[in-house]
């Protein structure tokens, strides 16, 4: 039996790389001064997804949410062994809180109608790790989260591995359900020659019309749109065109997205300046240490 | 979702596996019994499994005014769509304002399920919780008493304070080890109501096939002492200079999520963002840098030691004792100080 596998993936910023630049006066993040990536364990539900493919046969459709840039993500999966993507982006989704993201996405994941969909445990922007389980609530799936291992695939029900925290449990779920997989699960592939040529120059819309537009300075809207129709015409005769829809394509109820759909709402933000109250340079001679040790012991921080 | 509900209880929901109590839950308790009497509610704690009715008088000894028990033989293993199914008829039949969850494995697989359920707004992770008011813009309605669920975004890099001042509970999970255990009092008395519980084998998409409990090679929770070790200290073999001073100082080896990718020591000692968070007598930092996830997860000790060849390293802006110099030879005259004093 084979099966139809739908990864949800995200493009991230580069929380490691923060530095003083990346944040604005306000103590908010510039997102556009840190470098964007492929959150890390979606990259492990990608690759198990391709697994189960290579195994058993199937399709791997890759699904994100965001801004016409995070095409890039989409391009990576193609070039791993993605079958298919689909972008997902609309004004309208704007400020979306985990709630809303995953009503939206999963009004995506619905059009596929697929018997697995796998998300990396968490994204490392926010570290919640709530959309798998919200996603999995919308789908009406039974929900395996934090797997280490993708023991069987048999007839309509997947058998797991899954961290708990103080050791491991192996359950099995009936298929649909989705997987939110951890980075100790696999070692993703990297991106095949072959597919790096075959899908380098696959677009999504939104890329082309900023493309078209950097091409033809100075063209009129009129100009521009029908240059970008006809350029995307020319990707989806070639099968490189990625899809690229919005809230009404997949049929969402305005109600629940963006703002609106978001019952949490940010109070205030504060950037972290971390500095001990009092501080001082210990020489690392041996004297240096033996009196900082006295020290220690002396106020009873060392019993 | 539930409206708006001002005379709402505060709950925690008690996390159990075979009938022991998880710290989590119960570190929770101490916080959430603050937010009670700020908003002049009644704590509430829910109380899920199989044979746990002794529990209960547990919970009040703990801070309960009342427990929420649902006892039923399905309920003995942990499941999502069960607990979900049980949590969610009850907030909904008891409206309480806050509901509070652990953020365990367990409470970071269950949470999201029912807010999703209850299209009530969820917080992840949060460090700290209080009750404030909010305007939201700056002619708009000012929302009084609201739960402020603090918590780091960007891999700490910020501190966000999030609100939900409409679509009801306020729900959040909280960080281990960053609440103080409360002391029971045995003679508290508090009520004990048993949920009727309506749950079909068939209707439960999970099978347990097999568990194993493996309790962490290490409670850095409870040590007075971390020493941990981050990339800089070169090598597996290396690393036995940081478990030799943790030994010498009676403490437990810590360790960067880096050392831990570069196979140093195992993962159940990883202090930081998705480690432990600690807070320590004394935090001794050898050949860590202080990514600010690794700071996340010790910025509390009492006292932090840094040691690095690294005049610019960022941990040494947290440290109350900065000594540069190489970790090879600092470290061996730490644990010669330490044993000649006995």
């Amino acid at each position: 039996m084979s099966y139809n596998c739908v990864v949800l993936i995200k493009q991230v910023p580069d929380t490691k790389r923060i530095t003083g630049q990346a944040m604005n006066e306000d103590g908010t993040v510039n997102r556009a001064a840190l470098p964007a990536i492929f959150n890390p364990e979606d990259l492990n539900a990608l690759e198990m997804a391709i697994q189960i493919k290579d195994k058993f046969g199937g399709k791997v459709t890759v699904v994100t949410m965001g801004l016409p840039a995070a095409g890039r993500v989409l391009r990576e999966s193609l070039f791993r062994g993605a079958d298919d993507g689909v972008l997902v982006t609309d004004r309208r989704a704007a400020a979306s809180d985990t709630l809303a993201t995953s009503y939206i996405l999963s009004c995506a994941v619905k059009k596929f109608n697929p018997d697995i969909v796998l998300c990396g445990r968490q994204a490392i922007d926010g570290d919640t790790a709530q959309v798998g389980p919200q996603c999995a609530e919308k789908l009406g799936m039974g929900q395996v989260t934090c797997v280490e291992e993708l023991i069987d695939l048999k007839g309509k029900s997947v058998t797991a591995r899954r961290a708990t925290g103080h050791g491991w449990q192996e359950v099995r779920c009936k298929l649909p359900a989705l997987l939110t997989v951890v980075d100790t699960a696999n070692e993703p592939r990297v991106s095949g020659g072959k597919r790096l040529m075959k899908y380098k120059n696959a677009r999504t819309p939104a890329e082309v019309a900023v493309e078209t537009k950097a091409a033809n300075a100075g063209a009129d809207e009129t100009t521009l749109k029908k240059l970008t129709e006809e350029a995307c015409n020319k990707l989806k005769a070639k099968g490189l065109l990625i899809k690229q829809w919005d809230l009404d394509m997949i049929e969402a109820d305005l109600k629940w997205c963006g703002r609106d759909g978001s019952p949490t709402k940010v109070h205030r933000i504060q950037s972290v300046v971390l500095t001990a109250k009092e501080s001082k340079s210990v020489d690392p001679g041996e004297d240096g240490i033996r009196s900082m040790i006295r020290e220690l012991i002396v106020d009873k921080t060392i019993a | 979702m539930i409206g708006v509900n001002r005379n709402g209880q505060v709950w925690v929901f008690a996390e159990q596996h075979h009938g022991k109590l998880e710290d989590t839950g119960l570190e929770l308790m101490s916080k959430a019994k603050e937010l009670a009497k700020t908003l002049n509610v009644q704590l509430g704690v829910v109380l899920v499994g199989s044979n746990i009715k002794t529990l209960g008088q547990t919970l009040v000894r703990y801070g309960a005014d009342v427990v929420y028990l649902a006892d039923h033989p399905l309920l003995e293993h942990y499941q999502t769509n069960s607990y979900t199914k049980v949590i969610f008829d009850l907030i909904h039949k008891y409206e309480p304002q806050i509901c509070l969850f652990g953020a365990t494995v367990t409470g970071r697989d269950l949470a999201p399920r029912i807010a999703s359920a209850t299209k009530a707004g969820l917080t992840a992770d949060c460090t700290d919780l209080q009750i404030g008011e909010h305007q939201a813009g700056k002619d708009g309605p000012v929302h009084k008493n609201l739960l402020f669920q603090v918590r780091p975004a960007f891999g700490g890099n910020i501190i966000a304070t999030i609100i939900n001042y409409d679509r009801w509970p306020q729900m959040a999970t909280v960080r281990e080890g960053v609440m103080a255990m409360p002391v029971p009092d045995t003679s508290r008395k508090g009520e004990i109501i048993e949920i009727q519980v309506h749950l079909k084998a068939d209707e439960l998409p999970l099978e347990i096939i097999k568990e194993h409990r493996q309790d962490k090679k290490v409670n850095l929770k409870a040590s007075r002492i971390i020493v941990a070790g981050g990339a800089g200290v070169g090598s597996k073999e290396n690393f036995r200079l940081v478990w030799d001073l943790a030994n010498a100082l009676g403490g437990a080896p810590g360790a960067t999520r880096a050392a831990i990718d570069l196979g140093f020591i195992d993962r159940d000692h990883q202090v930081g963002q998705t480690g432990t968070t600690v807070r320590p007598s004394l935090y001794i930092a050898v050949g860590i840098s202080g990514a600010i996830q690794h700071q996340a997860g010790m910025q509390d000790s009492a006292k932090i030691i840094a040691i690095n060849n690294d005049p610019e390293a960022p941990i040494l802006s947290l440290a109350h004792y900065k000594i540069i110099g190489d970790l090879n030879d600092v470290v061996p005259r730490m644990i010669k100080a330490v044993k000649e004093r006995a």
